[in-house]
């Protein structure tokens, strides 16, 4: 159980709520309520049911044929890009929609980066007829306007967030900021792994159906519920946390977690948190974070907006610390490179995100027998502006 | 006894102004901090900057963001404040968010604030239970006082554990709010103050959050032992620079 949150919210040495006392109340009221509420049989019930006629789950786990034979190794792909609006990302919102009508919350308000998460939260709000307010930054506004327009035609507000460096460190800040004003009748939804507990803890649980899926598939196929490695690519971590969570106490289980390097290391545009960043907090979380000896936030860059957030998960800290999980970095230049291979060999078009995870069949060395299960965590439409301009389609 | 439960022991209101270091100028800081003493205020909250400070509306955003391009850090605001105490006799308060503490080092942070004669700490993201458990003795030790903030929508329960763990004030945020972002108080704001002075606290409370004119000011110290000034005090020397602040701190009394 030593992968699991403790009472105060820690994994290890990470995590914790370091919170502004103006949302300790709503804060308190999540932890007090969540566990009680997603273990209910009425809970489950509905979300089952939603996950799978509305998100159309289970997502297949697809063994890549011609993938595997070029790499001499069995390769399978769990396919969260064919959820409803294309990432594992509403797996969460939904989870969290319920749980914010059974606490009887009015309004739905959320952060985004690159706007995945901000159309599953506009979406499931339009669902259960919430109103809903996404904050998103100056910037990612600019740069991801299909799905600023998907959120608008799903019904949502779209603020920007104007503070700071504006993405998706600064959307964060004005939706806590947003909860602040709003203390009584909103929930936050957040889109990942991070922010105060029970947060890491509560959309950990709600994307570990992923690993729930995984398991019962890979009996089926391979007469063993387990894969030899996990891999998947981390900005805040939730796909990662999803795709690990049943399999964090079993050691056969090897566990990648993939970082988006930028434009390399030591290049001063990266958001490769584990190896950049030191022990601190941000966002009501005690985690690594890439900051200046000041502890000043330092603005992440990656070219894929999911991937450029200046911290990590408290629970991938952890799995770092305790040397659970290998963590590596890639470059923009192979993710991109695998953007287009996964493309051509497999007919897939994953997110740029996603891509990142599969450059580790180019730097480490795979048995033949081993299985890997790779999180195709989402697709890659939203990408098609960046990968027309990178490889001049 | 620390100079902050001197001043609180005195019979008169309190006024209390916040600014965040190095804004306008890097070097303003001593500035300021002497012609708000020369013009009579009681305590004074110098802001640390932190580049994500979540309880704060868009002034102290500025200001803080401005402040790091200008260069304050936490070393340089203690070189700034070395010699403090040979000029100002207040109470002074260091603010700010506990990441850039928590880089200069915790332990450092309090031996050199007690070294300079700092009075009293409020670290917004410090939550009162972690506080217990980690920095009361540290605190203590270096005879820093720790001041808590409340809200209206903080329960009896927690505030009496807030009041059991103060040995100054208690910061009353008097709506629920960032900072700067109210006018004009609610009447609600009153029923709550109300309520906590009907609660007889051990530790008197000094509302802060939308007190931005003499009306507000002198509504609040009717209800509590005083009042906290930030965001408008921000945009005003913004506007105006230091020289007069005078004028602005003759506009609450």
């Amino acid at each position: 159980m030593k992968y699991k949150v403790d009472e105060k919210g820690f994994y290890g040495n990470f995590g914790g709520a370091y919170i502004p006392e103006m949302l300790y109340p709503n804060i308190d009221e999540l932890k007090r309520n969540y566990l009680k509420i997603i273990n209910s049989e009425n809970f489950r019930k509905d979300f089952e049911k939603l996950l799978s006629e509305y998100v159309g789950r289970p997502t297949p786990l697809y063994f890549a044929e011609r993938l595997s034979k070029k790499y001499n190794t069995k390769i399978y792909l769990k396919r969260e890009d064919l959820c409803h609006t294309g990432a594992h990302k509403i797996n969460n919102t939904i989870g969290q929609i319920l749980l914010a009508k059974n606490l009887n919350k009015k309004r739905i308000i959320a952060e985004t980066g690159a706007g995945q998460h901000g159309v599953a939260t506009a979406t499931v709000c339009a669902l259960m007829g919430i109103d809903c307010v996404i904050y998103m930054g100056e910037v990612d506004i600019k740069r991801q306007a299909p799905n600023v327009a998907r959120m608008k035609m799903l019904g949502a507000q779209v603020r920007d967030a104007k503070s700071g460096s504006k993405t998706l460190k600064d959307a964060t800040n004005e939706a806590m900021r947003d909860w602040i004003n709003n203390p009584v009748d909103t929930h936050y939804i957040i889109g990942s792994v991070v922010g105060p507990h029970p947060y890491p803890d509560m959309v950990t649980r709600l994307q570990a159906v992923i690993s729930k899926e995984v398991k019962t598939q890979l009996l089926e196929k391979e007469g063993r519920d387990y894969p030899d490695y996990l891999i998947a690519c981390v900005g805040g971590g939730s796909n990662a946390a999803g795709l690990y969570y049943h399999y964090l106490n079993n050691e056969k289980v090897k566990i990648i977690a993939v970082e988006a390097a930028g434009k390399g290391i030591n290049s001063g545009e990266s958001a490769a948190t584990i190896k950049l960043g030191k022990i601190g907090i941000m966002h009501g979380s005690k985690t690594l974070l890439m900051q200046n000896d000041d502890g000043q936030i330092i603005e992440p860059y990656s070219i894929s907006a999911g991937l450029d957030y200046p911290g990590i998960g408290p629970l991938h800290s952890h799995l770092y610390e305790t040397e659970r999980a290998k963590f590596v970095s890639v470059n923009d230049s192979e993710a991109m490179d695998w953007g287009l291979a996964l493309s051509q060999i497999e007919g897939i078009i994953p997110a740029i995100e996603t891509a990142h995870a599969f450059s580790i069949l180019d730097t480490m060395a795979f048995k033949k027998d081993d299985i890997l299960v790779f999180n195709c965590s989402g697709r890659g439409d939203k990408d098609l502006e960046t990968y027309i301009k990178y490889f001049k389609l | 006894m620390n100079r902050i439960q001197k001043k609180l022991k005195e019979d008169k209101k309190i006024l209390s102004v916040y600014f965040t270091a190095g804004f306008p100028k890097l070097d303003d800081t001593k500035k300021i901090i002497s012609r708000l003493e020369k013009h009579n205020v009681d305590l004074i909250e110098v802001g640390i900057p932190f580049s994500d400070p979540l309880a704060d509306g868009e002034t102290i955003q500025k200001s803080s963001k401005k402040a790091i391009e200008n260069g304050m850090t936490i070393r340089t605001l203690f070189s700034q404040l070395k010699d403090l105490r040979k000029k100002v006799k207040i109470p002074v308060i260091l603010m700010g968010y506990l990441n850039p503490i928590i880089q200069f080092g915790i332990e450092k942070f309090c031996v050199k604030s007690k070294e300079i004669g700092i009075d009293g700490l409020i670290i917004p993201d410090l939550p009162v239970e972690i506080y217990i458990e980690e920095y009361k003795s540290l605190f203590n030790k270096n005879n820093l006082l720790n001041i808590f903030l409340i809200t209206p929508q903080t329960s009896e329960e927690r505030i009496k554990l807030i009041d059991k763990n103060s040995k100054g004030f208690i910061y009353m945020v008097s709506s629920s709010s960032i900072t700067g972002s109210k006018k004009n108080l609610e009447d609600n704001s009153f029923k709550y103050f109300d309520k906590i002075s009907n609660m007889n606290l051990n530790n008197p409370s000094i509302v802060g959050f939308g007190i931005s004119n003499r009306e507000t000011y002198q509504k609040v110290i009717e209800k509590s032992k005083g009042a906290i000034v930030g965001s408008a005090f921000i945009n005003f020397i913004e506007q105006n620079g230091i020289e007069c602040i005078g004028k602005f701190i003759k506009k609450f009394r």
